[in-house]
């Protein structure tokens, strides 16, 4: 198995204000791999993959020390177009969060900010990316019914073919599942796996079953530090770390 | 017990609080309403006035009024909604945007007889627009303006913050993310704010007084240097000027019935617009 670097992660240190909040993390995640992020809350994994698409630029009175390379170009460099790398950067957010618009114009928005005008490969765009979020089928007879008239599970699955309408290299889900039942877990995780062949995926969760379900690589984050990175089995199976295994035993979570 | 008898007389006491301020709306209402309704008919909604105000209609006042809130919203709507977004979406939080948010709070408490005031100053006699519906647009816009800035604001803060993170992630830009889905989010709230401007700027009376109202027109405008009647101050002059009182006052409730259904009638017409606008999404 050839595992090719994506993005790396070097020196990072993240600080909200004066609170130091990530230290000094080295991290490599690898092409058409699901890398998972684990650990307690507020050990900072979602503040650190906000980095990789530069969300954390929106807070005020935070600062960022290190580098982050996205195909070995620095994304924080001068010359580097913020919209851009977000474009290639996609994300799925913690809470479903589907603009209050139709179904249709959802998917669409991201290719007409984009710059594409031409309304029939907007279409097919739109059919392709609801069709690899598999959404399609559910979807299909009311494309322009609002979006928020879908369940839980199904926005998750619309923010998913929003992201991907925009044809992304990198998905970073923000513990995607957190406000779902296991059902619509279930199809999102199964989406994930499918996605992996062409995606590099990052994905921060709480629940150890389901880094160990679907990732290829954990890394265990706490309290701002990395602790342990490797395969998903090893570091599951033979944690070297004792404050991995004491959290995966669940002495303390 | 005891308490128990402190609780109703806690909820009685709010409950009296309501139905006092019914009993003053109904009153309003009835008493315009028993006056107003017998000067109303067909003739006085579409003639203009005839013989000192005595006879006629009022249909030059009720167009100039139309014109004046028209116009004042054309203005202050574009402007506020503009010094809204910036606020809220592109300034960084600083202390001086916290002194210029202070300051067009204090523009909102500035008595409207003293925007009329600047209006003469400034638009009837620097500008030399003169007594016109230009002058009186631009006086009540610039009254209204702190009213359409902060509704703007607060319907702009009310957008979720994971709107603008959603759109952002999606490669689009600040602006783009502002202009296609923050503002329509916003845009019901924004509705709302313009409403209740637009029942303030048509019944405002000070800020016309000097720049755009007069008491007598024999015909409708023909431009936006006219001067006009506007319905307000119609009813202001009926009540204190001319030579016949009783047949005057009449007229005066009649004005202020057509004034009130008017406002209610654009209020109307917006909560219309807002529910539908609501109910697409």
């Amino acid at each position: 198995m050839n595992n090719e670097v994506k993005i790396k992660a070097k020196n990072v240190n993240f600080y909200y204000g004066n609170k130091q909040v990530l230290e000094n993390i080295d991290l490599e995640f690898y092409q058409n791999r699901v890398s998972a992020l684990i650990g307690p809350s507020g050990c900072g994994k979602s503040t650190f993959i906000r980095l990789f698409n530069r969300m954390n630029d929106l807070i005020s009175n935070t600062r960022m020390e290190g580098k982050i390379y996205l195909d070995n170009i620095d994304i924080n460099g001068k010359n580097v177009d913020v919209v851009k790398i977000r474009r290639l950067v996609g994300m799925v957010f913690q809470k479903p969060n589907p603009f209050p618009k139709t179904i249709y114009e959802n998917v669409s928005y991201g290719l007409e900010v984009n710059g594409i005008k031409d309304k029939k490969s907007i279409e097919e765009k739109v059919i392709e990316s609801l069709d690899r979020a598999a959404l399609w089928r559910e979807v299909k007879d009311r494309l322009h019914d609002s979006a928020l008239g879908l369940s839980g599970g199904q926005q998750q699955r619309l923010c998913i073919a929003r992201c991907l309408a925009v044809e992304p290299e990198v998905i970073l889900f923000d513990e995607p599942c957190a406000s779902l039942d296991p059902i619509s877990t279930r199809s999102i995780e199964e989406l994930i796996l499918e996605l992996k062949k062409y995606y590099t995926i990052v994905i921060v969760t709480h629940n150890m079953q389901q880094a160990a379900r679907i990732s290829d690589f954990t890394a265990f984050l706490y309290l701002g530090e990395l602790i342990e990175f490797g395969p998903t089995e090893k570091l599951f199976t033979v944690p070297k770390e004792k404050t991995t295994e004491e959290y995966l035993t669940g002495k303390f979570g | 017990m005891k308490n128990k008898i402190t609780q109703n007389l806690g909820f009685f006491l709010l409950f009296f609080s309501i139905i006092t301020t019914l009993f003053f709306l109904g009153a309003i209402i009835y008493f315009i309403s028993v006056n107003g309704l017998k000067v109303i008919n067909w003739e006085f909604l579409t003639q203009v006035p005839r013989k000192g105000m005595t006879e006629g209609g009022i249909a030059p006042a009720i167009v100039g009024t139309f014109y004046l809130t028209f116009g004042a919203i054309l203005f202050s709507l574009p402007l506020g909604l503009a010094c809204a977004i910036y606020l809220c979406e592109y300034s960084p939080k600083s202390y001086v945007v916290n002194i210029i948010r202070m300051s067009i709070n204090n523009l909102a408490g500035v008595p409207s007889v003293v925007f009329g005031l600047f209006g003469l100053t400034v638009f009837v006699k620097f500008f030399g627009f003169g007594v016109s519906i230009l002058s009186g647009s631009l006086t009540l816009g610039i009254m209204v303006l702190p009213q359409i800035i902060s509704a703007s604001q607060e319907a702009l803060l009310a957008v979720p913050q994971s709107y603008r993170e959603a759109s952002l992630a999606l490669g689009a830009t600040h602006w783009q993310t502002t202009k296609k889905m923050v503002v329509p989010a916003a845009l019901p709230g924004i509705l709302t704010g313009v409403i209740l401007s637009i029942g303030r700027v048509a019944g405002e009376t000070a800020p016309i007084l000097f720049t755009a109202a007069t008491y007598y027109t024999r015909g409708y405008p023909d431009s936006v240097f006219s001067e006009v009647m506007a319905l307000p101050y119609h009813i202001y002059a009926l009540m204190t000027e001319g030579t016949h009182p009783e047949k005057q006052t009449e007229i005066a409730y009649g004005c202020s019935l057509v004034l009130l259904i008017l406002v209610l009638l654009v209020s109307t017409l917006a909560i219309v617009l807002r529910q539908r606008q609501r109910g697409e999404l």
